[in-house]
């Protein structure tokens, strides 16, 4: 049977009576709520935030953040803003209609207006603020979750839409889930000593890696052993985990020996269950997240930066042009990035060689959430998991997936270029 | 069972308190309200969900859990501002993600969606109804406990007897 509700301090107590004002009454009404719903019994202090209500999917979304606004709720700890459904820096490449634009825009103004940080990047943890080692925090957008809890070992559960905001306002969360020790610990074992550490040098190779983690993990802690701490770095743990939210619903993984919570044995490691991961396997996942039915097919696009490119992403970019040919011009390359990274990139000269040979730099939001590819651009290469797992549903294209060597050398030709060397 | 023989009673638990009644719509698979639906019919749009095509307007849906993107609160939400939602939703796991769709709505337009969590066999029970989808109604009441009752929507209820 369901609990009522949690126990509440005198604090709390006071912010649901509405002590503090009716926009914070508001927002712990909805935190006793999902308490009440997951069967908490008590709450927790969070000490920060990120945003994933700030992407317009409605009226609804809209009234919400107004009405807490209007009702004068502010942040209580630091907060930031998810990818939106506009580029600010880039007026007019959103093709969105005014009457999806004008609301989209209402509804990022009035999380400025709650006292959340205009950063709009889904890579909130690219930032310099970014939360510490066993941090309680209550982040949304499943890369971020996944990120924060696996990569930086900090602590949210899965949060979305409006209890986000709710959980911002309050400094709030229900003492459940992902925050308590028990539910942090492997439930299985994927073995991935068979795969070699040639193939670990690409990103894109840890995407299809993640694909095959959330197809075999579900919603449960994967624990990934045989990996070469010394082939690992943020931003394949960052593909790694936005593919695995997306094929399935992981919100927390281990790498053995690297990442903060594994990075020695724990007591019952032995006892797991254990799959192997084989390159046949990733191949697999390649293929399934490939759309395209004819590969001789003009290339119309390539997506870059999906979580958004970090400055080091960039430069590994712009060595990769090095020497090389512009882009065919009938293929774009796009590039999805934050404002504060596009900053510190352009200031580092690493963004040049890319707009040099075309490509096309977007901030604030992404290709694949709203529309900014033109209706020509069928066809789309890309190296991001993620991207190549909901472009499809979301704008319509067929996708390609594939490595960033693959992606830049079919940019320059025009049509899909393999090479399936990377792939073994 | 009543009297009638036609009435059935479920025992649940209540996630969100509300009142709804609506022709029953089983879910075969986890439904992601975001992609998944259309914010503004309530369509079923996800070619590969077998109930691609349908409608969950003014449904009671039973499902096990949503699935994916946590923007799908966002969007149910939406359907119940607009009209469109369900009337009722049967879950057999504590889903946050509906959850905060129906707790949003009841906050901001005092629509009271009830969300209650059935149990295996009551779950198993519902997905043995065949034929015609029978009317359900859903009473979650605000201390936990919830009523899921059956009426059958074609076969006439049989008189009781006046004496």
């Amino acid at each position: 049977m369901t609990t009522p509700g949690p126990v509440l301090t005198a604090e709390e107590a006071a912010m649901l009576r509405g002590d503090s004002g009716p926009g914070v009454a508001m927002a712990m009404r909805m935190v006793v709520a999902l308490a009440g719903v997951l069967g908490a019994e008590r709450l927790m202090p969070v000490t920060g935030a990120h945003i994933d209500s700030c992407l317009y999917h409605g009226q609804a979304g809209l009234d919400f953040a107004e009405k807490l606004a209007s009702l004068g709720a502010r942040v209580a700890v630091p907060t930031t803003l998810n990818s939106s459904s506009l580029d600010l820096m880039h007026p007019g490449l959103v093709r969105l209609p005014p009457e999806d634009a004008v609301p989209a825009r209402a509804l990022m103004d009035a999380y400025r207006a709650l006292g959340a940080r205009p950063t709009w990047t889904c890579a909130p943890y690219q930032s310099a603020e970014r939360p510490a080692f066993g941090e309680n925090v209550a982040w949304a957008e499943s890369n971020a979750i996944v990120f924060a809890n696996s990569v930086l070992g900090a602590r949210t559960e899965r949060y979305g839409d409006f209890i986000d905001i709710c959980a911002a306002i309050t400094g709030r969360v229900p003492h459940a889930g992902l925050h308590l020790d028990e539910h942090r610990l492997p439930t299985l074992e994927l073995d991935c000593s068979a795969l070699s550490t040639a193939m670990l040098g690409e990103e894109a190779v840890w995407a299809a890696l993640g694909d095959v983690v959330g197809r075999l993990s579900g919603s449960g802690v994967p624990l990934l052993t045989g990996i070469d701490p010394a082939s690992v770095d943020e931003d394949r743990l960052k593909a790694l985990g936005a593919t695995a939210a997306s094929s399935g619903g992981v919100a927390l993984f281990h790498v053995a020996g690297v990442t903060p919570e594994a990075l020695t044995p724990g007591p019952g490691w032995a006892a797991l269950p254990s799959t192997p991961v084989t390159s046949a396997m990733l191949r697999a996942a390649r293929d399934e997240l490939s759309t395209v039915a004819d590969p001789s097919a003009p290339l119309d696009a390539v997506a870059l930066g999906t979580p958004h490119f970090s400055v080091r992403e960039f430069e590994k970019l712009a060595a990769a042009l090095a020497g090389t040919r512009p882009f065919h011009p009938g293929c774009t390359v796009w590039i999805n990035t934050s404002r504060e990274v596009l900053a510190q990139a352009r200031e580092a000269g690493l963004v040049q060689a890319a707009e040099e040979r075309g490509a096309r730099i977007v901030a604030d939001t992404c290709t694949y959430i709203t529309p900014i590819l033109a209706p020509e651009e069928r066809t789309v290469m890309t190296p991001s998991g993620k991207w190549a797992w909901y472009a499809p549903m979301n704008i319509g294209v067929d996708v390609v997936f594939g490595t960033l060597a693959e992606c830049l050398a079919s940019a320059r030709a025009g049509r899909v270029v393999r090479d399936d060397s990377q792939w073994n | 069972m009543t009297a009638s023989g036609t009435e059935c009673e479920l025992a649940a638990a209540a996630l969100c308190p509300g009142v709804g009644s609506g022709q029953l719509l089983l879910l075969d698979e986890p439904l992601s309200f975001w992609g998944g639906t259309d914010r503004r019919t309530g369509m079923i749009i996800d070619a590969h969900h077998p109930q691609h095509g349908t409608s969950i307007a003014g449904r009671v849906l039973l499902m096990d859990a949503s699935r994916g993107s946590s923007s799908s609160s966002s969007v149910l939400a939406e359907q119940l501002r607009a009209g469109v939602g369900p009337a009722a939703i049967l879950l057999t796991a504590r889903d946050a993600i509906v959850a905060l769709g129906a707790l949003a709505a009841a906050e901001l337009y005092g629509t009271a969606m009830p969300l209650a969590m059935l149990d295996a066999g009551a779950a198993a029970t519902l997905r043995t109804v065949a034929g015609p989808m029978p009317i359900v109604s859903v009473t979650a009441r605000a201390d936990g406990t919830a009523a899921v009752v059956l009426q059958p929507p074609s076969i006439p209820r049989q008189t009781k007897d006046p004496s």
